[in-house]
């Protein structure tokens, strides 16, 4: 809707909307700070914005305390691991059922979709379970094969939605052409779905490094992810708001950077294109 | 287009996914199922015999189960309301021209992707504390008696919270909803007189109504089992337990397996009525 306003209504819209979203953004903004206060200065009353003395203490005492670094791999294996897994088995379906549509297509995604809303809760005694038997608990890949299973309908689903995209004609003039199967996905579609391919991927990293059900009640010290590491804080031990931020922000400084390049995508992603 | 050989193919590239999410559905699902008709006590002498209807009946009769009911519908319906008015109004706002507006674009929508340990333990310290709490400070700067929000208003806490983390996802769907609006018809109206109020009302509201049915019910799917900003705030104390912490709690902390998984079933039902609405506006828009 782009339409001429007068610059004395565009700055008042500037005003509003800037501060609306200031104050959205503030809790997080209020973290970061803290996170470089001593602890006398994250309590101080009145409460200190910029002036205070800058200090990265925390950061070195929240690695040295609890191994942040072994968190972060934890979280890094768990969330890429199960989001390459989940791509390495959607794109074939994805692209069956984008390229070679049959009746039942649309019942299969609606199928898929519908695994998506299973409560979590409803199936966790089974999992657990089935995790003690396996040896599985508190494992990596027992996290990475939960994560994928549970994000495989979403990667499906916005693959399936990029790959309609893709012009149908262009398959068939390489098909004319003489490519086989394998040529035409390799030289082909790939080249052209990498984009889409792309988006998904970074979407789903964000989804598995943000969850907060399996991950808290299938692991302990050792695979813990950086969810599990964060609930440790839960139990408030003197004063800890400072280390708390750091740990904070370092727990969601990675994923927040991903999270401004994939706006576009978390609507389709998250709608499963029903809103586009 | 397709020979014959392409779809056998097609089918086998489809098995994998196809497989894997039967599984995944299929398995634990009659578990579930299997084990709400035993008398199932893991560490209380194991799996006791076939039950019937019993922990179906318990787990409705049983005095934590309405509240449970109260505080889930208390806190889906407080977001749903919160984010989607306030999403609505945020939404008309970023579409206005300014300056700046990828910036604020990226303010809004940045709670989304803070993760919800992180998102329910700074609320719950650095802004919710009854002691050190910034809103304890304003309530101190004004002169009134700071709240102690997680014990007395656990549900006004969490609801914020929940909130705070849905409004960009709400926002950012709206957004997308508004901008697709065919501004002539706005235009239109706003030549031949009608009052802003009116043009909200009658021509962005009615475009926008699936946009929000689809927040609305997506929503609902993933607030009825949040359990993470309740894990680590008040961990179910002070009547904020809901449907899907309760049946935490019976199936891992009290490990009564029979029983909670009779309320994991209703769980399941309950979460499929919600799918059922949104199933059938995706699969509309699927055929389009």
């Amino acid at each position: 809707m782009a339409r001429s306003v007068t610059s004395r209504r565009k700055s008042i819209n500037t005003a509003l909307a800037w501060g609306v979203g200031l104050i959205i953004f503030f809790p997080i903004l209020w973290t970061i700070l803290t996170s470089f206060k001593t602890e006398g200065d994250a309590i101080a009353y009145p409460p200190k914005f910029f002036f205070f003395d800058w200090t990265l203490e925390n950061y070195a005492i929240v690695q040295e305390r609890s191994n942040y670094m072994r968190y972060l791999w934890n979280s890094v294996i768990i969330a890429g691991g199960s989001t390459l897994l989940g791509v390495v088995i959607a794109v074939p379906a994805a692209w069956s059922m984008a390229f070679v549509p049959s009746k039942r297509t649309k019942d299969i995604l609606m199928w898929m979709l519908s695994t998506k809303m299973l409560p979590a809760v409803g199936v966790l005694y089974p999992i657990y379970l089935m995790f003690i038997q396996l040896g599985l608990l508190d494992t990596r890949i027992g996290l990475v094969i939960v994560l994928m299973l549970i994000n495989l309908p979403i990667i499906v689903w916005m693959l399936y939605t990029y790959f309609k995209e893709i012009p149908g004609e262009i398959l068939e003039a390489a098909r004319m052409d003489g490519a086989t199967l394998k040529e035409e996905i390799l030289y082909v579609l790939t080249p052209m779905a990498i984009p889409g391919i792309a988006s998904t991927i970074l979407l789903n990293i964000i989804l598995a490094w943000n969850e907060a059900f399996w991950t808290l009640n299938l692991t302990a010290a050792k695979a813990g992810p950086l969810t599990a590491f964060i609930a440790s804080y839960s139990s408030p031990e003197g004063l800890f708001y400072a280390k708390l931020s750091a740990a904070s922000t370092m727990a969601i400084a990675p994923i927040l950077i991903l999270g401004w390049f994939s706006q576009k995508q978390l609507v389709r992603g998250l709608t499963f294109g029903a809103v586009k | 287009m397709a020979t014959k050989a392409s779809r056998s193919a097609a089918r086998l590239m489809m098995a994998p996914a196809v497989v894997l999410l039967l599984g995944w559905m299929l398995v634990p699902l009659t578990m579930t199922l299997w084990f709400s008709f035993r008398n199932y006590l893991p560490l209380r002498g194991g799996d006791q015999g076939f039950a019937g209807f019993d922990n179906y009946v318990r787990f409705v009769t049983s005095s934590a189960f309405w509240p449970a009911v109260l505080a889930t519908l208390f806190i889906v319906v407080g977001v749903l309301i919160i984010t989607v008015v306030l999403g609505v109004l945020l939404a008309l706002l970023l579409d206005q021209p300014m300056w700046g507006q990828g910036i604020v674009r990226i303010l809004v929508i940045a709670p989304f992707f803070v993760m919800p340990t992180v998102s329910g333990l700074v609320w719950k310290n650095m802004f919710l504390d009854s002691v050190n709490g910034l809103f304890a400070h304003i309530w101190r700067f004004f002169g009134a008696q700071p709240v102690e929000w997680m014990i007395h208003q656990p549900f006004a806490s969490i609801i914020l919270i929940v909130s705070w983390q849905w409004l960009p996802f709400a926002t950012l769907i709206l957004l997308t909803a508004i901008q697709s609006l065919d501004s002539e018809q706005l235009e239109a109206a706003e030549m031949d007189g009608a009052p802003a109020l009116k043009r909200f009302w009658f021509i962005i509201i009615p475009h926008l109504s699936r946009a929000i049915t689809v927040v609305l019910l997506i929503q609902t799917i993933f607030l009825l089992s949040i359990f993470a900003e309740i894990f680590v705030t008040t961990a179910g104390a002070f009547g904020s337990k809901t449907l899907t912490y309760l049946i935490f709690q019976r199936v891992l902390e009290s490990q009564n397996v029979g029983l909670g998984s009779a309320g994991g079933v209703y769980a399941i039902i309950l979460a499929n009525i919600v799918a059922i609405f949104l199933m059938r506006i995706v699969g509309k828009n699927l055929d389009a």
